[in-house]
């Protein structure tokens, strides 16, 4: 997760994308309009700030701890928002329609599908994302017990359940195996890691 | 999704005030409330609601459950799903709704949706979602493709010949069956709506929904004071074992003294144009033995007026079973 922030010394696939997306887009433009290379730049820079968008409105977000002061265009989902405004692409879109469970995360404690909520409604909200969960040296329980055994394969989905999975455990789940796929079922994993995940859940639980 | 205008209104009188001026509360409404948004912002994505305004209510003061003089449960409009399934009085004394709503879509999604917009919920017919396919319901005139479409998951009940969406809701079947009170506060002022009159059937104006008019907002819902030793069960038959609409469900509330039903509630879910309240159900059961046959009878009654669409008649004995097998888990329980 480290690497996937904008920034950050280590090289990453995101990272060379966005750099060479910049670079494509500033070669294109030098060939029809060269005077305007360096404003377009300029823009990219500030990508978090939303400001040439019309009726944009401002908003101070409280993700992971740090408020976020941004101007959003009203239809953003909170979803988009943490992933381009914020830049936290630990909070995957899977389905956009509240079907899969790939953006969940945390407001005000309670997991919820950041793309069926829009981001202006947050005003105030604490979110938490994978990303203030643990860090890859001081893993969360249950990221440490995800990688024990082994809860994913592609592992798209697996930030939503992990988001989720913290969640249950404070929630009323009974105690077996068949009530912690009851209260998973809004996390699809098309790669069928179901029982490594549920045996994760388990283990943490049986821990706590 | 289009563009729209964000308010939050400070009280409620704002939020009716700026709703009032909308042409319709009903579908293509130009302004419309925003509770966990788990309906609207879906629909948004997808072109079929495209409202100017957008009034947010989660920070009005409607968020309570409460305890009424009479014994009854007062439960505001943006209490979310999974607050009331889980609310201890809930749970005692009309478990038929907890079971209901937690029978119902997914935890993230129950943390957001608020109560009312349960009972505002939509259809999931697919032509009425598809913004590239005709809908009466969507837009008035323009067909059904359902009826000679895709129509294994639409209704057997209530159904005519412009719209034979399903409602989805499970919160909604316990509602009819523990006769709810919506309460609405309107530019009129209040008003409260018995549960069996909120929702219409769809006739030749399956755009209208509900008795709702512009800045109608439903302030709360209230239940009746809970009937002493009633045996409740809310069922849910489904092609998944969960995050799944009911193919066909039912809610049950028996009184039964001796061996003898004394009072049924009944609603059946997954087959009606609306949450479908059974008054055949309750008068095939009413001082009558609890035992089998009975339940069944009364099962056939609920279906009496059963109409098959091309792809779903296995709906209507699906619907028997799941009803019989509702009563017969109640009544022994």
């Amino acid at each position: 997760m480290e690497d996937d922030k904008i920034g950050s010394p280590q090289p990453s696939r995101r990272r060379f994308l966005l750099t060479t997306g910049t670079t494509l887009a500033a070669s294109v433009l030098a060939a029809h309009t060269p005077g305007q290379v360096h404003a377009h730049e300029t823009e990219t820079a500030s990508s978090g700030d939303a400001s040439a968008v019309e009726g944009a409105i401002a908003i101070t977000l409280r993700i992971n701890g740090k408020d976020h002061q941004l101007r959003i265009d009203p239809r953003t989902t909170l979803l988009d928002c943490i992933r381009e405004s914020v830049a936290l692409t630990g909070t995957k879109k899977g389905c956009d329609h509240g079907q899969c469970g790939a953006c969940t995360v945390h407001v005000n404690g309670k997991r919820v599908l950041s793309c069926l909520n829009l981001a202006l409604m947050n005003d105030g909200n604490k979110i938490t994302t994978i990303e203030g969960l643990g860090t890859p040296e001081a893993m969360h329980p249950m990221q440490a017990a995800f990688v024990a055994c082994d809860g994913y394969q592609c592992g798209y989905c697996t930030s939503g359940q992990i988001m989720s999975a913290v969640a249950l455990l404070k929630e009323p789940c009974g105690p077996d195996d068949a009530a912690v796929k009851e209260l998973m079922s809004g996390n699809i994993c098309r790669c069928g890691s179901y029982a490594n995940i549920v045996a994760a859940i388990q283990q943490v639980r049986k821990r706590a | 999704m289009h563009t729209f205008e964000f308010i939050r209104p400070t009280d409620s009188a704002a939020a009716i005030a700026a709703a009032a001026q909308s042409k319709t509360a009903q579908q293509g409404a130009d302004v419309r409330f925003m509770g966990g948004g788990t309906t609207l912002i879906d629909l948004m994505k997808l072109n079929v609601e495209t409202p100017a305004r957008v009034l947010d209510i989660n920070r009005l003061p409607l968020d309570k459950i409460e305890l009424m003089p009479d014994g009854g449960l007062k439960i505001g409009a943006t209490v979310r799903n999974s607050d009331l399934a889980y609310d201890a009085r809930v749970q005692r004394d009309y478990v038929v709704l907890s079971q209901a709503i937690l029978n119902g879509a997914s935890a993230q999604v129950r943390n957001m949706a608020t109560v009312a917009g349960n009972l505002l919920q939509r259809t999931r017919c697919m032509y009425f979602r598809d913004t590239a396919m005709p809908c009466n319901k969507r837009e008035p005139g323009s067909g059904c493709p359902a009826i000679t479409g895709s129509n294994r998951t639409l209704a057997i009940l209530g159904a005519s010949e412009h719209c034979i969406a399903t409602n989805p809701s499970d919160m909604c079947v316990a509602m009819a069956a523990l006769e709810a009170t919506v309460h609405v506060q309107g530019p009129k002022g209040p008003r409260a709506i018995a549960f069996g009159d909120f929702h219409l059937l769809p006739g030749n104006t399956p755009h209208r929904e509900t008795m709702l008019e512009p800045g109608d907002l439903i302030t709360h819902v209230t239940i009746p004071p809970p009937i002493a030793g009633s045996k409740q069960l809310y069922l849910k038959l489904r092609d998944r074992a969960s995050y799944e609409f009911a193919l066909a469900s039912a809610a049950v509330v028996l009184t039964i003294t001796s061996g003898k039903i004394t009072r049924a509630r009944i609603a059946l879910g997954g087959v009606g144009t609306k949450p479908w309240r059974s008054p055949e159900a309750e008068v095939a059961l009413t001082n009558k033995a609890a035992n089998d046959a009975i339940f069944r009878q009364a099962a056939e009654g609920a279906l009496q007026g059963a109409k098959p669409q091309s792809e779903n008649g296995f709906k209507i004995e699906l619907a028997k079973r799941c009803l019989t097998h509702a009563l017969r888990t109640a009544a022994a329980g």
